[in-house]
């Protein structure tokens, strides 16, 4: 059976596209057939960080407005034929398509593909109703700062009251160095504010910046933030994985700072 | 405040998750800050009556506190008014 799972955060600039394209891609790797949509329209970023964006012939507004057949907008994944995005359109916005339009769209594409992951445009207006319109269920990222936290509560508090009935948590960036000393909020500390359950926590990984910048999502590469969203798609599809040893690599690091202090 | 208390609060990763644990409070009651204006007014206006307050020292606020006939948390109005004089009639 196909699920649609959208991925929000409320604020910006927390990762949302790139755990959407890492989900994505992780989900493509455990032979899943996986659709990912950018629903940002105006703000179109999730091809680049697939590396698709020259593939690019019809978006979203297109097949919303049935100027093209889905199949026609419809672009695969260079590595994995079973992965497609749906790009997002570029010089439209937000209202150039209904929370209606959107389910109906998603449950078209539950014929064909497993997983249908909606990436969510900041913020709680007419484009996250659009996002959240077909979804089953919902992660939600956040970093472990005060305003990220704050606009993830705000944004559970609408998935609930939207009737999305499961919601869970992605904490992204963390930082166990700064953990350790005291100065970042622990995992613990932002399940117990959150009230949520967690499906994830994701280390501050250059290797992000890095496979960003290359086009080509960091899942499954022996980085730690790329064993991370490994982990998470086995838990999407129900597996019991238990969750990183980040405490490890950050001991070594400490290990050699203190040589040096 | 105890000498724990005092570490307790140097570090920034604790001071984040009590500010947050108010804020959201707050923001879950869906209370804004121009209502919380309001309701302090109007305990202001009340309290006068019967004695003289600190206005300036009042401090009202959203909290939570453990609920007496259920277990688990609910929100409370927790108000701290300083009284300078009792009026004695």
């Amino acid at each position: 059976m196909s699920e649609v799972i959208v991925i929000t955060s409320g604020k910006g600039g927390v990762g949302k596209t790139t755990t959407t394209a890492n989900v994505g891609t992780g989900l493509a790797q455990l032979n899943k057939k996986v659709v990912l949509i950018d629903t940002d329209i105006g703000l179109r970023n999730l091809d680049v960080v697939m590396g698709l964006e020259n593939r690019i012939v019809y978006n979203l507004v297109d097949v919303v407005e049935g100027s093209c057949r889905i199949k026609q907008a419809l672009i695969k994944d260079k590595k994995y034929p079973n992965l497609s995005l749906l790009p997002s359109a570029q010089t439209r916005d937000k209202s150039s398509v209904t929370p209606e339009q959107m389910k109906k769209l998603t449950d078209e594409l539950r014929e064909e593909f497993d997983y249908i992951l909606l990436d969510c445009p900041a913020g709680i207006e007419q484009g996250f109703q659009n996002a959240i319109a077909g979804a089953d269920r919902s992660i939600v990222v956040t970093t472990p700062e005060v305003s990220a936290i704050r606009d993830a509560d705000r944004i559970i508090g609408l998935l609930e009251s939207n009737e999305i009935r499961q919601t869970q948590l992605i904490v992204n960036r963390l930082r166990m160095d700064m953990v350790k000393r005291g100065d970042m909020m622990t995992v613990e500390d932002v399940c117990e504010i959150l009230a949520v359950n967690l499906i994830g926590v994701v280390p501050d990984d250059e290797q992000i910046v890095i496979s960003t910048n290359q086009g080509e999502p960091l899942v499954g590469s022996d980085a730690l933030a790329g064993k991370a969203f490994a982990n998470i798609c086995k838990r999407i599809i129900g597996e019991d994985v238990p969750f990183l040893d980040l405490q490890k690599k950050a001991s070594v690091f400490e290990r050699l700072a203190g040589l040096f202090k | 405040m105890s000498l724990a208390d005092f570490f307790r609060k140097k570090n920034s990763g604790n001071i984040a998750k009590d500010r947050l644990k108010l804020v959201l409070v707050s923001d879950r009651a869906n209370c804004s800050p121009e209502v919380m204006e309001l309701i302090k007014n109007d305990i202001i206006h009340v309290i006068s009556k019967y004695m003289e307050i600190d206005a300036e020292g009042l401090d009202i606020q959203i909290t939570q506190t453990e609920s007496e006939t259920d277990n688990g948390k609910v929100p409370a109005l927790y108000a701290n008014i300083p009284i300078k004089e009792m009026h004695h009639s």
